[in-house]
């Protein structure tokens, strides 16, 4: 089987409320996979399922061809996570922390080993600290260590860049980037910052109120050449009247709201300086004219809602 | 079996680490060292003065307060207590790491449920037995380092029995076996609660809660209560002190001991089905 994650028609249903509605997905190996939502999307929950924390009501979850229900413990040998917040015993040491993981998944890596660890995470010389005494950047690394110790083959990272300074975002951004090329690792990654996914990811679901939105390859979906084109007006009935016996009548988007001023149009991004050529050859005065590609007019509609 | 031994060593680990811990041990050290400070001092007046009253039935010879009557008064004292001690680690074992989101961690390794539920429980077991072992130390041990060694003169509800010290020492065994067992049920009671609730303090408080409500039921002699006594473990829990009546009440204790099991095997398998199908949602 090629596919890291599978998630067939997947519901989750706390009494009457559905955190995650039919939800299908699928991850292929070697995938730096996006997964983009508003908080309360249903991202947690649905990453939670994927590590066997939370039951789903209906539907099936398979990592690496293998059924989560029928043998979790081989799937936990090669899956690392952070889900949610990275969550540690703050009366120990961060050391203390990895040994007991390390000894859970029952490895036994020698001191360099660990020293490797922490030199790669950002926490080497600080991993005798109590994490009680940590900040939160500092334990985001720590759950990056846990998440890597025992050099899964995929990692789930639950936003991850909470609480990390630009810096430590940029090099978890690396460090995701070089995991993947190196170690052909793949990576599940839940934001709900558009431009987070947009730059690592090759893959990605957007998700709002437990349903899909859009799915598939980033480039296509930040594809330029379906944009949605929002174009101001001054006298909007003459310019809808000009448009409608024009080509760009193919290229109008359905009315969504008809008192206001904007027309709504989805074409490529080289089509519209002719547009605003042939508007204004027709004496239509245009106020203001903008666009968004298709996954950020998707997100603006989910933040917006 | 490598694995879930792995996790037992982790739930050994982080229980002696936690400060929590000793708290219980602190406590028992100082319950004892007070009592038995305060017997050196006044306990030959308290004891002449119960004596006298027996010298008109009998001829009371030799050292009375000794190590053993201590030692039996300070576990009749902490029998109390021990269980509040006992749940004070064993009720936050489940719910202090849901809590703390420390639950994440041990759930996404590969060690299954059940193995982390019955390594919590073989680790507040063993939580429960070094209290024991310390309470045996200081109540037995040191008592008879501090006031020698006697016959016990063993005051139960109605009776006075005077055991030979040379028949005592495997009295005090299976007495702390069958404290073992009391405590045993707490803990497992402590640690059922800890996976339906998901605050630290809850468990706790509830456990004693429960203990409460079941010893003030067993307080009332009404026929009504009558019929669901022998099944509180709570009317099991004092068993122990039936070691030192003459003759032993052999048949009472076997039904005690396997009240008490009942009650730890029922309380670990709903733990056990519950955190199986537990959504972990902190």
């Amino acid at each position: 089987m090629s596919f890291a994650i599978s998630l067939q028609n997947v519901t989750k249903k706390f009494n009457d409320f559905v955190a995650v509605d039919n939800l299908n997905l699928t991850v292929n190996r070697g995938d730096i996979y996006g997964f983009l939502g508003p908080n309360g999307s249903g991202k947690s929950t649905t990453l939670r399922m994927i590590m066997g924390l939370i039951s789903p009501t209906t539907g099936n979850i398979s990592l690496f061809g293998t059924a989560l229900s029928e043998n979790r413990s081989e799937i936990m040998r090669k899956v690392g996570c952070i889900i949610e917040k990275p969550d540690f015993y703050t009366y120990l040491t961060a050391h203390e922390n990895l040994k007991l993981f390390a000894r859970a998944h029952q490895l036994h890596y020698t001191e360099s080993q660990y020293q490797d660890l922490y030199q790669l995470v950002g926490l080497y010389k600080r991993e005798q600290g109590k994490v009680k005494t940590f900040s939160h950047g500092m334990k985001q690394r720590l759950g990056l260590a846990q998440a890597l110790l025992h050099n899964p083959e995929m990692i789930i990272l639950d936003e991850p860049n909470t609480g990390l300074d630009p810096q430590g975002i940029i090099d978890l951004r690396k460090l995701i980037m070089q995991l993947n090329a190196e170690r052909g690792m793949t990576v599940l990654f839940s934001s709900h910052i558009l431009t987070e996914v947009q730059e690592i990811c090759n893959h990605m679901i957007v998700i709002n109120k437990g349903k899909t939105i859009a799915q598939g390859n980033v480039q296509q979906l930040i594809s330029s050449e379906s944009l949605h084109v929002n174009l101001e007006v001054v006298d909007r009935p003459r310019a809808l009247a000009f448009i409608q016996q024009s080509p760009w009548v193919s290229k109008l988007q359905q009315e969504i709201n008809k008192t206001e001023q904007v027309i709504h149009f989805q074409m490529a991004k080289d089509e519209i300086p002719l547009l605003v050529q042939q508007l204004s050859a027709h004496n239509i005065d245009i106020l203001s004219i903008d666009y968004r590609n298709q996954l950020e007019e998707y997100f603006l509609k989910i933040t917006h809602s | 079996m490598k694995s879930f031994i792995a996790i037992l060593n982790n739930e050994l680990y982080k229980t002696m680490k936690r400060p929590r811990t000793y708290i219980g041990f602190g406590v028992i050290i100082f319950i004892c060292a007070m009592l038995q400070a305060a017997f050196y001092h006044d306990g030959k007046e308290i004891l002449s003065f119960v004596t006298q009253q027996l010298d008109m039935v009998f001829n009371v010879q030799g050292n009375i307060l000794n190590g053993n009557l201590i030692c039996f008064i300070l576990l009749q004292t902490l029998i109390v207590q021990m269980p509040l001690l006992v749940a004070l680690v064993t009720g936050d074992s489940v719910s202090g790491e849901t809590a703390s989101g420390t639950i994440r961690f041990l759930l996404t390794t590969p060690a299954s449920r059940t193995k982390i539920i019955l390594a919590k429980w073989l680790s507040g077991l063993f939580y429960t037995l070094v209290l024991l072992i310390l309470l045996g130390i200081m109540a037995l041990v040191v008592s008879r380092l501090i006031f020698g060694v006697g016959d016990l003169m063993a005051v139960n509800s109605d009776t006075l029995t005077i055991i030979r010290s040379d028949d005592l020492t495997w009295r005090w065994g299976y007495a702390f076996l069958i404290a073992f067992l009391s405590l045993g049920v707490v803990a497992s009671l402590a640690q059922t609660l800890s996976c339906f609730i998901d605050n630290s303090i809850t468990p706790i408080v509830s456990v004693m809660a429960i203990i409460i409500i079941f010893t003030i039921i067993g307080m009332f002699d009404l026929p009504s209560f009558d019929l669901i006594k022998p099944f509180l473990f709570t009317t099991h829990m004092i068993s122990w002190k039936s070691l030192f009546e003459d003759p032993i009440p052999v048949k009472e204790i076997y039904f005690s001991c396997a009240v008490l099991l009942a009650h730890i095997i029922l309380l670990l398998s709903i733990s056990i089905y519950y955190f199986k199908r537990k959504d972990i949602l902190t």
